[in-house]
């Protein structure tokens, strides 16, 4: 019996390493032509990749989500990309008035600020009102559980948004001191984009030194190694899974008005895709690790925004960007068959996974 | 088990009793192919519709619902009875059109169909409503091949009140040919009615002697649109034709002035977001805009009454340009019907089934809301005045198309 | 926990909270749109609308919830009062909800943001009294509060029987109108009902006891004759489901894909334990290659054109070759990495069919149509009745197959990895042959049913395989029972049938959908129809804690 086995796992992974190195290999093959036809100028590889830095900036803030709610409770908070929508949509109200007041545009930093706050909690709220009502009582139950609940609880709230405030389109007021470019190193880079970026750094940096030097991080931690050895050290294990909660809901809603700067659209069914990317960002970078889903998160923006026009170009593909979510889980694919536990891999995964 | 037994019986017994008291007396005799709906007195008249009344393109069927609804309102009766409507969800897919024209084809009291909103449904649907026997009319499915000269013989009994995609992406292309654009670009959105009506338009532009730089394409829940339209910008266009729905629609037209080497390309879509919704979603970017409509303006002299009962009614300012599609498509079957259905001295009416469709596909210079309408040998009814119309302000509350002519947006061509 | 109020003085605290939570639900219920919408559908006619009984019903629950968690439904006649004012409180507070959005909706214009907030709504709720009717509202919601808290008087035996009829009704009205267009309860009928329904829970467990005490007294070839009947009477019945009407027959049909796709996915995830979120993937594969096959528009194959029976083979082969392919790549993976992988592919294959890269081989956005119905010997599968039967002979197989392999020994491979991966490889089960053959067998079954689906709809869009397939099918094996197959039918019937029928509903449909999968896991995670093994051990979790 165990020889069979050792003759037969090599073949399967000879099978994927083949199949990982062809797929290297058209993309290789798929680069090079497109480079070489020379179609794009220098500087619009630039804007593609800075595009996709500011898109990546949001799967990371989302992501981060995920991957708390992971590292402390297993589980894939399905729901989480409804939290992210609730906040912005809110926020929308509030910065319609703002913007009627005039405040919006006077004082623009006082007047998104206000927005940005009150997203945070509204998608906070949610957040812990979701682990309250619907994962608490389950946390025992077999794996399955908790993620169906989690699937009718993202139904359940995107449809309640819908029904209570609409199916029209939702536009953001615009602010007149976000608009045009500012130059940085030499590249024109649209304002909302620096702002995107530059927030998501800061608010990420915050998260990894909370986390790592505060009582709260430290027990966060001791939660995600071990419950049941945490609880026996005195901690409150349902206080830490609320704040982590708390946290994911408060960077999601932040996330969301970053979003509603860049897109400007707020819908009750915004959340799903962003939060499907989101998660794969996660599970790319390392699911339950915090530098993973920042890593992650900007490695499938890029991706989505440059791949399809440097790799799918070259190999004579019309209309490439259809294809970049296929792309981006073709990608995910593949950093799956050579890291199986992502980027930054996590070293649970293995165990507990 | 006695007692039962005699429930039974008796059971039966009555509904023989009441079936046979209810059975018409042999005065009319049917001889259409496709059998007859007969309505006793003060029975209504029943008209089904299919349209998307959820999701996300609910908009465009409750635009279409209300048209239909306006249409029953004005008309009140059909000989002396009255029309009731019943509608089912037929959503944007084919298996939403089969399973609710099922729905609609079991009801052996019904006499024609409003329907569908999307062209997918509609060839789910088709089989299945002509099987009954029943008239069937869209009045928003723009796929040529529905009404097309070599269509499924199984086809015969639908109709439409929607302008073919061939005219209106064909009008898109003149205009921009002749307002001097040469090199276009078209993105469409994986729907089969953006897809369409691009190739329609860029063929055309080609003929006219254009080029076309790029034909890309988005998911319709896409929102990051720069990375294509820098694809886009590196191909030099100098017209954008996206011919897509409002919430990808919207993200383009803001974000092309975003993208450097776009800032000046004159962006143009089709009626799929002549919505102020759209102007909402894209901002001010929008200014300038074109899109390829129906001609308003060329309407028939009740359109402005009937847009006043719309608002009245509902509550709201149009939502999508087929409202008036609809209503024609209720009128022309109220009028075949009126043409074709016999009445008994009792008020009794019997409708041919045959003689309604073929009533409906003889239609001549019907005077409709949309214009003229006269139905070709396959089906299409249209009067397909397009015009293309110019967005002067970006604010959706001064939204009002047609009103007269200078409202925004504003009719520039023809 | 019942206390004993006797001496104590009456807790205001509890009922107030109990009726607010539900004052909230009843504002959330309106708001959203649910109440005005389906006010136009009548439970009795001229009588009692359905949104009107929904509102009654979230009425009742909170009182009976308050009286509930407040300990007075266990008592004696003691604290009579306190019982009625517990239910009356509950009930006045759910109206004050209420009462608030009415009065500020006058003041304020909540339509700006609240759409569904109208004037019909507020006319509604004040019993069409408007603004005056406030006071009415609240008098009806105490005096509603109390009339629940006095059916706490009757015997528990009445209580259920006569609460069981009352709930049954507005659901009876409900499947009338929607199987009989235009047909509609009266006020005679409606009492008839009700008391058939009340008389019949009131006496339904003594003659179901009976009739099983009878049975078991039988000799043992009297209760297989009996038990053989039984079946035999249930088949006949499946089998003389399509007389019912072309509608209804649609509708099963639809169920039944669902089941074959449930059977199939429940290898996967309820035998093997691998999550799979990418399902439809297999489901499409199998339609494409049906759709590609047979229709007559598809030229780059050459003359080729089989008929539904000569290409059904390789639309089963096709998937089932997918599900290995799938299968090989994520074999190292386990749980939520599984989960995400598989989703992603089905997202590709969905992106890639709509794709204009494909475009000239599968039809793109434009789908592939006049895809031929199966012939039987001449006899054209046509009609929804029809095509029932080649489902139901589809399910039938499937199924035999399913429960076949269950008990067999790759069945119990399956059950050992799902338990413990680590401990199964150890035990000399060959992890590779035994996850693939899963992967396999699930994606020949979807296979199966996308090729009907294809036959079905005779012509198929990309749009027709969203991710919804993969979670519908998901939570109808999970609302069933996981590994069990009675459940996935039951499942079927509950997740894809019941929302057909509530069409009208179709605004709301998926907002129900998800308010039943969080309140299913919450109160019942095993599934209506388990699997004899996961209720013992979810039982055996419980009993641990």
């Amino acid at each position: 019996m165990l020889q069979r086995l050792r003759r037969q796992i090599p073949g399967t992974v000879v099978i994927m390493w083949c199949i990982g190195i062809a797929i290297l290999g058209i993309v290789f093959w798929g680069t090079v032509a497109t480079l070489r036809s020379g179609k794009y100028a220098s500087a619009q590889w630039v804007d593609l990749f800075v595009y996709g830095i500011a898109q990546g900036g949001i799967y990371a803030l989302i992501a981060l989500g995920y991957t708390m709610v992971y590292g402390v409770l297993r589980m894939i908070n399905f729901a989480h990309s409804e939290v992210f929508m609730s906040g912005p949509y809110i926020g929308y109200y509030v910065a319609l008035a703002l913007d009627q007041a005039g405040l919006l545009n006077r004082y623009p930093v006082l007047g998104l600020g206000i927005v940005i706050l009150v997203a945070m909690t509204v998608s906070t709220t949610i957040a812990v009102l979701l682990e309250r009502i619907a994962y608490r009582p389950l946390r025992r139950a077999p794996r399955l559980v908790p993620l169906i609940t989690a699937i009718g609880a993202s139904y359940f709230l995107s449809y309640a948004f819908l029904g209570l405030f609409g199916s029209d389109l939702k536009g953001y007021p615009e602010i007149q001191a976000l608009k045009g470019t500012w130059n940085i190193l030499g590249v024109e880079v649209l304002r909302p984009q620096i702002v995107v970026i530059v927030a998501a750094l800061v608010m990420l940096a915050g998260l990894y030194l909370f986390v790592r030097h505060t009582k709260t991080g430290k027990a966060m931690q001791a939660v995600a190694e071990d419950k049941d050895c945490a609880a026996l050290m005195g901690i409150n294990v349902d206080r830490i899974i609320v704040i982590t909660f708390a946290i994911g809901g408060a960077l999601a809603g932040a996330a969301g008005v970053f979003y509603a700067l860049l897109f400007k659209q707020v819908k009750f069914n915004m959340g799903f895709f962003p939060g499907i990317k989101a998660f794969t960002s996660a599970v790319l970078g390392g699911i339950g690790n915090v530098t993973g889903a920042m890593v992650g998160g900007m490695f499938l923006g890029i991706a989505e925004s440059l791949f399809p026009n440097l790799v799918l170009d070259g190999l004579g593909i019309p209309a490439p960007y259809q294809l970049k979510d296929a792309l981006a889980f073709t990608l995910l694919v593949l950093v799956l068959i050579f890291r199986p536990t992502g980027i930054l891999g996590e070293r649970l995964a293995a165990k507990k996974a | 088990m006695n007692k039962k037994s005699l429930v039974l019986v008796s059971m039966v017994l009555l509904i023989t009793l009441l079936a046979a008291a209810c059975k018409p007396k042999a005065k009319f005799e049917c001889t259409d192919p496709k059998g007859c709906v007969d309505i006793a007195p003060g029975e209504p008249v029943r008209i089904g519709y299919m349209f998307v009344i959820s999701g996300s393109d609910a908009p465009l069927g409750n635009d279409t619902k209300y048209g239909l609804e306006i249409a029953v309102d004005d008309k009140k009766e059909i000989l002396g009875h009255p029309i009731e409507v019943v509608g089912e969800d037929c959503m944007c897919s084919a298996e939403g059109g089969q399973t609710a024209s099922t729905k609609l084809a079991a009801d052996p009291k019904l006499v024609a169909v409003v329907g569908t909103n999307c062209s997918s449904a509609a060839r789910a649907a088709i089989p299945v409503m002509c099987g009954a026997g029943i008239s069937m009319i869209s009045p928003s499915n723009t796929a040529p091949d529905l009404t097309a000269e070599d269509r499924p013989a199984e086809y015969w009994c639908y109709l439409r009140t929607a302008h073919n995609d061939k005219v209106q992406g064909a009008a898109m292309a003149e205009f921009a040919w002749q307002k001097g654009f040469r090199k276009a670009a078209t993105i469409h959105d994986g729907s089969l009615y953006a897809d369409k009506l691009q190739q329609v338009f860029a063929e055309k532009f080609k003929e006219l002697g254009g080029t076309i730089t790029a034909q890309e394409a988005v998911g319709p829940e896409d929102t990051d649109m720069k990375p294509v339209l820098t694809r886009i910008a590196a191909t030099q266009p100098d017209f954008i034709y996206y011919p897509i729905f409002i919430a990808a629609g919207a993200q383009i037209t803001k974000q092309a002035r975003e993208v450097p080497g776009l800032e000046n390309v004159q962006l143009a879509g089709a009626d799929g977001v002549f919505s102020p919704d759209f102007l909402e979603g894209a901002g001010d970017a929008v200014l300038g805009f074109y899109w390829s409509s129906p001609d308003f303006t060329a309407f028939g002299a009740g359109y402005k009454e009937f847009l006043q009962k719309y608002e009245t009614k509902y509550g709201v300012k149009v939502l999508a340009p087929f409202h008036a599609h609809s209503y024609d498509a209720a009128m022309m079957i109220f009028a075949a019907i009126e043409k074709v259905a016999v009445k008994d001295p009792d008020g009794t009416l019997h409708i041919g089934r045959k003689a309604l469709s073929d009533a409906l596909f003889a239609t001549k210079d019907f005077k409709g809301l949309t214009g003229n309408l006269t139905c070709s040998p396959t089906g299409d009814c249209a009067d397909p005045k397009i015009a293309v119309y110019q967005c002067m302000n970006a604010d959706p509350a001064t939204w009002n198309p047609g009103a007269d002519p200078d409202s925004n947006p504003k009719k520039v061509w023809p | 926990m019942p206390a004993i109020h006797s001496e104590t003085r009456f807790d205001w605290s509890q009922p107030v909270k109990t009726g607010l939570l539900g004052g909230v639900a009843a504002l959330l219920l309106s708001l959203i749109g649910v109440i005005e919408a389906s006010h136009a559908r009548p439970v009795i006619s001229g009588i009692i609308s359905l949104g009107q009984a929904l509102l009654l019903i979230v009425f009742v629950l909170t009182c009976v919830a308050a009286i509930r968690r407040a300990g007075y439904a266990r008592q004696e006649t003691s604290s009579r009062g306190r019982l009625l004012l517990c239910g009356g409180v509950a009930g006045l507070m759910v109206s004050v909800a209420l009462a608030a959005l009415v009065l500020i909706g006058n003041v304020v214009n909540l339509r700006a943001v609240f759409i569904k907030a109208s004037p019909e709504l507020y006319h509604l709720l004040t019993l069409g009294l408007d603004t005056g009717g406030v006071l009415a509202l609240l008098m009806s919601g105490f005096l509603l509060g109390i009339v629940v808290g006095a059916t706490y008087l009757l015997p528990a035996r009445l209580r259920r029987a006569i609460a069981m009829a009352l709930g049954a009704i507005p659901l009876l009205a409900v499947l009338y109108g929607a199987f009989f267009p235009g047909r509609r309860f009266t006020l005679p009928g409606a009492l008839a009902l009700f008391v058939v329904l009340s008389a019949g829970s009131y006496w339904g467990g003594d003659i179901r006891s009976l009739v099983k005490q009878r049975v078991a007294s039988l000799p043992p070839a009297g209760q297989r004759v009996y038990k053989i009947a039984l079946w035999a009477l249930v088949a006949l019945l499946v089998l003389l489901l399509p007389t019912t009407g072309s509608y209804p027959s649609q509708m099963l049909d639809l169920v039944g894909l669902y089941i074959l796709m449930g059977l199939g996915l429940n290898i996967v995830v309820g035998f093997a334990g691998l999550l799979d979120l990418g399902y439809v993937a297999f489901f499409a594969i199998g339609a494409y290659t049906q759709a590609v096959l047979t229709s007559p528009e598809i030229r780059w194959l050459g003359e080729v054109r089989l008929t539904f029976w000569e290409a059904l083979p390789f639309s089963v082969l096709m998937a089932t070759l997918a599900g290995v392919i799938l299968g090989i790549p994520v074999l190292r993976m386990r749980g939520d990495y599984l989960a995400i992988v598989t989703l992603g592919f089905g997202e590709i294959i969905r992106i890639v069919a709509l794709s204009d890269w494909l475009k000239p081989y599968i039809g793109g956005s434009n789908g592939i149509t006049r895809i031929p119905k199966p012939v039987i010997g001449g006899w054209e599968l046509a009609t929804p009745g029809r095509l029932y039967y080649l489902i139901i002979a589809g399910c039938l197989l499937a199924a035999v197959i399913a429960a076949r392999l269950k008990h067999s020994r790759l069945g119990r491979a399956w059950m050992a990895i799902r338990e413990d991966e680590d401990v199964a490889q150890a035990m000399g089960i060959d992890l590779v042959r035994t996850k693939l053959l899963a992967f396999a067998t699930g994606a020949a079954f979807s296979g199966l049913s996308g090729a009907i689906f294809a036959a079905m709809i005779t012509s198929i869009y990309p749009h027709s395989f969203h991710l919804l397939v993969s979670i519908n099918t998901l939570g109808l094996i999970i609302v069933g029972g996981m590994g069990s197959i009675p459940g996935v039918i039951l499942g079927s019937l509950a997740l894809v049938g019941l929302p057909e029928i509530l069409r009208e509903f179709s605004e709301y449909r998926l907002l129900i959908y998800g308010v039943a999968l969080v309140y299913m896991m919450l109160v019942r995670p095993e599934g209506l129809l388990p699997e004899a093994r996961r209720k013992l051990e979810l039982h055996e979790a419980e009993a641990a804690e």
